[in-house]
């Protein structure tokens, strides 16, 4: 199991670096032709990138338009950020020290990440016109996280798994070898919904992530009547 | 035409519940051949409209970040989806705006994303069939290009762009839409959307002049083509003659004379309004912003000022410098050859509020706010102004300046509710190309939110005068107003209200 498991991972992970590289190339070399912020924009390339921040960090346009979806989504977002950083334990030897530090405040992480999750998926049936616009693959998508955070606390509070093998499993893969990893199928579990998740991210709705930082109406500075914005394309009917 | 009916006013603002397809009989006139043809699109459906569509798909997600970025990011979170002024005045669920983005995204996802392509029931992707193209003929012309949902998404995902790209798909397989394309011809044909011609021009001049002379006694000109002039005014056509659009005209002639800045109008760019943003075509928007270069070169003119019109403002201020090289900062020979002629101590191009309010605050006016205490005054932010332009130096000068133009002229001025103004407008309903007729049910409907936040100010203040500053809400709050109990007279712009305010050869 081992074996295969390894092989997964690899292949994942090629996956996940490789499309999310080729969506941000795609993204980075579309033309943005017309100056297009919503507005009030900030003037500045500094007020920009607050604006962004505010954005990511806090989910700014998103508290503005539905306090509960907000509430479950960044509940949703903040554990799952946690969560990420606390399994950063898993690959680094010695734990660096903001990571070994979090540990204690990731137990609770889990928790907010699921009932984020929970609540966002009860939208999907309760609110009429959420329910109207949800796909199977957004129902997928919220039940392989949650099935992938079930598992997760059930390791930790159910059926232990020695953490210990994971990790040096996990240090293995990175210098290419591969180490026995506990035959615990709560564990496979886990490990197998997250390379589905890492298979999927590129292809997926997820690409929301990457596309925020792309996004012309809020990534733009408002400044079209200073400086003239020319994309190549549009430069080119000039000179016809 | 179908019956128009206007909802009720609801007690509380909650969203609708749904009722499907209860605008699918919604839909706007069919551009003719001729119209189509005149503009350079096919005049009719084509035969292999399907594999047409999907081709200028995809050349417009290479062409434009926003709809590629657009199209893949919706996590259908459901955010946007009570914000849209058509939807909260219809229920249509495809009115919401995801839903509306969803026409598209479905096609985008069946042939240009891997899952559409493998398994796409999974992910609500969807073939082009006959039907859907209706549908996004129906739905995106019920789409006035606002971008309140933009405004609230997360990841500032604009439907308007979505909306946009399907107008133009649709005009490259020969199914367009007739009010729009129609007066795309004739700008291009007569340099404005009315298809005035420069003799019947002069004349309206002309005789602007003598009715502001017999009533104030001044002698105030209206030049149309005068070489020399300071200021080139660039306003919508309907200002020469639509009510009340006219009253805005003659304030900014009064404030032109009493600030003593010469200025003139062009028959060659008589007109400010740009109906290629609304057909989304990039190349139509650069022709014709271009006739307002060409207009300035042949003028020698020094600074470009834009009347009273949302889109239009939105064009000028976020647009020309790309498009015809109308600004600053532009460093290769087609800009420089206009923008080394134009005076760069004054912003390039100036909307009228900023340079009336300029005056206003140096001094250079005299104004009698008593003269307005007839009226107690409300603001309606209109869309393309509040959430896709700026005025002044600060981010929401475009809020500020005409609410501080309106306080110097009025004395009693009252805000509609938060979240109704500001970047939150509503939009009058009539934007985005839908002015037309036929329209009129969906445009009474879309007219919902702002009446109710309307009849609140005029029920508790007694307002009686809602100011705008964009040509097509006047047009379109002038017609919708009655069908929900007020006059229409009570719409106007706010060099309407500086007009009445403006004392003429008074000495200060
Ligand atoms: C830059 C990082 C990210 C930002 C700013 C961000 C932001 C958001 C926002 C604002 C929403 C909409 C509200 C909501 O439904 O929660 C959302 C939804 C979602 N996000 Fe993220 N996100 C980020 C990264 C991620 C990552 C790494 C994942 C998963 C591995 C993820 C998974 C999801 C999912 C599944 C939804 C949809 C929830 C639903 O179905 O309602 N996000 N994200
Ligand atoms: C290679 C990647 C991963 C490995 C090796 C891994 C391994 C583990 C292990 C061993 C535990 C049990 C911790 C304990 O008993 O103390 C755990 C818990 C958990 N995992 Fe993962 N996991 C991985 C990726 C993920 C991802 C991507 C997510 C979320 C999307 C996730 C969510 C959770 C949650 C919510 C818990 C429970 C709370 C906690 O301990 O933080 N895991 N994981
Ligand atoms: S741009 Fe305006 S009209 Fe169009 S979907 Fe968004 S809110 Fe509705
Ligand atoms: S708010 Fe944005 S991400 Fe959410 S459903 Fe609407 S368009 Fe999609």
């Amino acid at each position: 199991m081992s074996a295969v498991l390894a092989g997964l991972f690899y292949a994942a992970a090629a996956v996940l670096v490789a499309g999310v590289a080729w969506r941000i190339r795609q993204y980075a070399g579309t033309p943005a032709p017309l100056k297009i912020p919503t507005t009030p924009a900030p003037t500045t390339t500094g007020g920009v990138a607050l604006r962004m921040a505010r954005e990511v960090v806090l989910f700014e346009s998103l508290f503005k338009a539905s306090l509960w979806t907000w509430l479950f989504g960044w509940t949703f977002h903040a554990g799952l950020a946690l969560v990420l950083a606390r399994h950063l334990r898993y690959f680094t030897d010695p734990v660096w020290g903001w990571v070994a530090f979090i540990q204690p405040f990731g137990v609770y992480a889990g928790f907010a990440m699921a009932a984020g999750l929970a609540g966002l998926w009860a939208r999907r049936f309760l609110v009429d016109r959420v329910r109207y616009i949800s796909t199977p693959s957004d129902h997928l998508m919220l039940a392989l996280l949650l099935a992938i955070a079930a598992t997760g606390l059930a390791m930790k509070y159910l059926a232990h798994t020695d953490v210990v093998a994971v990790k040096s499993f996990f240090l293995g893969l990175l210098v290419f070898q591969v180490r026995e990893l506990p035959a615990d199928p709560v564990l496979a579990l886990h490990l197998g919904l997250v390379s589905a998740l890492m298979l999927v991210f590129p292809f997926s709705k997820l690409l929301h992530a990457p596309g925020l930082f792309f996004s012309p109406g809020r990534n733009q500075v408002d400044n079209p009547r200073e400086s003239r914005h020319l994309a190549e394309w549009a430069a080119r009917l000039e000179s016809k | 035409m179908a019956d128009v009916t206007a909802p009720p006013l609801r007690e509380f603002p909650v969203p609708p519940a749904l009722v499907p397809d209860a605008m699918a009989g919604s839909k706007p006139y069919v551009a003719t051949d001729k119209m189509q043809e005149a503009i350079g699109f096919p005049g009719a459906l084509v035969e292999d409209w399907h594999d047409k569509a999907i081709a200028k798909m995809g050349e417009l997600v290479g062409k434009y970040r926003s709809l590629r970025v657009y199209l893949d990011a919706c996590v259908h979170c459901g955010a946007c989806s009570d914000k849209c002024h058509y939807f909260l005045g219809t229920g249509d669920p495809k009115n919401m705006p995801v839903a509306r983005q969803d026409l598209m995204r479905g096609v985008y996802r069946r042939h240009f994303t891997l899952p559409g392509k493998l398994f796409p029931k999974l992910v609500g992707a969807r073939d082009l069939t006959r039907d859907l193209l209706d549908d996004w003929y129906k739905y995106y012309n019920q789409c006035s290009e606002c971008r309140r949902c933009s405004v609230f998404c997360p990841y500032g995902i604009d439907t308007a762009e979505v909306t946009m790209a399907a107008k133009e798909i649709l005009d490259s397989v020969g199914y367009g839409q007739k009010y729009t394309n129609e007066i795309i011809g004739k700008v291009h044909k007569i340099g404005n959307n009315l298809g005035l011609p420069g003799p019947a021009l002069e004349d309206t001049l002309l005789g602007l002049e003598e009715d502001v002379l017999e009533e104030t006694g001044a002698d105030v000109k209206f030049p149309l083509d005068q070489k020399g002039a300071e200021v080139l005014l660039i306003t919508p056509s309907a200002d020469f003659f639509a009510e009340p659009h006219v009253d805005s005209l003659i304030g900014y002639a009064k404030v032109f004379h009493a600030a003593g800045i010469s200025w003139t109008l062009s028959t060659h760019a008589s007109e400010a309004g740009n109906f290629g943003l609304f057909i989304g075509n990039y190349e139509q928007m650069r022709t014709i912003a271009l006739r307002i270069r060409e207009a300035a070169l042949e003028l020698g003119v020094k600074r470009i000022v834009v009347g009273e019109c949302g889109h239009a403002w939105r064009v000028a201020y976020s647009f020309w410098n790309t498009l015809a090289g109308i600004g600053s900062g532009g460093d290769d020979p087609f800009a420089r050859m206009l923008q080394s002629q134009l005076d760069h101590n004054h912003r390039q191009p100036t909307h009228i509020c900023e340079l009336t309010w300029d005056l206003v605050r140096k001094g250079a006016l005299v104004l009698d706010k008593e003269a307005n205490d007839h009226r107690v005054v409300t603001f309606h932010d209109s869309c393309n102004v509040a959430r896709a332009s700026r005025m002044g130096d600060e981010p929401g000068g475009q809020f500020e300046i005409p609410r501080a133009l309106v306080r110097a002229v009025a004395n009693r001025y009252v805000e509609m509710r938060p979240g109704t103004t500001h970047e939150a407008t509503f939009c009058c309903g009539g934007g985005g190309g839908l002015l037309t007729d036929e329209l009129l049910d969906l445009r009474v409907k879309g007219a919902l939110p702002r009446m109710e936040s309307l009849r609140e100010v005029a029920d508790l203040h007694g307002v009686n005068f809602m100011a705008t500053i964009c040509a097509i809400c006047k047009a379109q709050f002038t017609k919708v107003l009655p069908y929900y109990g007020f006059n229409r007279n009570m719409v106007g712009g706010v060099h309407q209200l500086v007009s009445t305010a403006i004392r003429l050869g008074a000495k200060r």
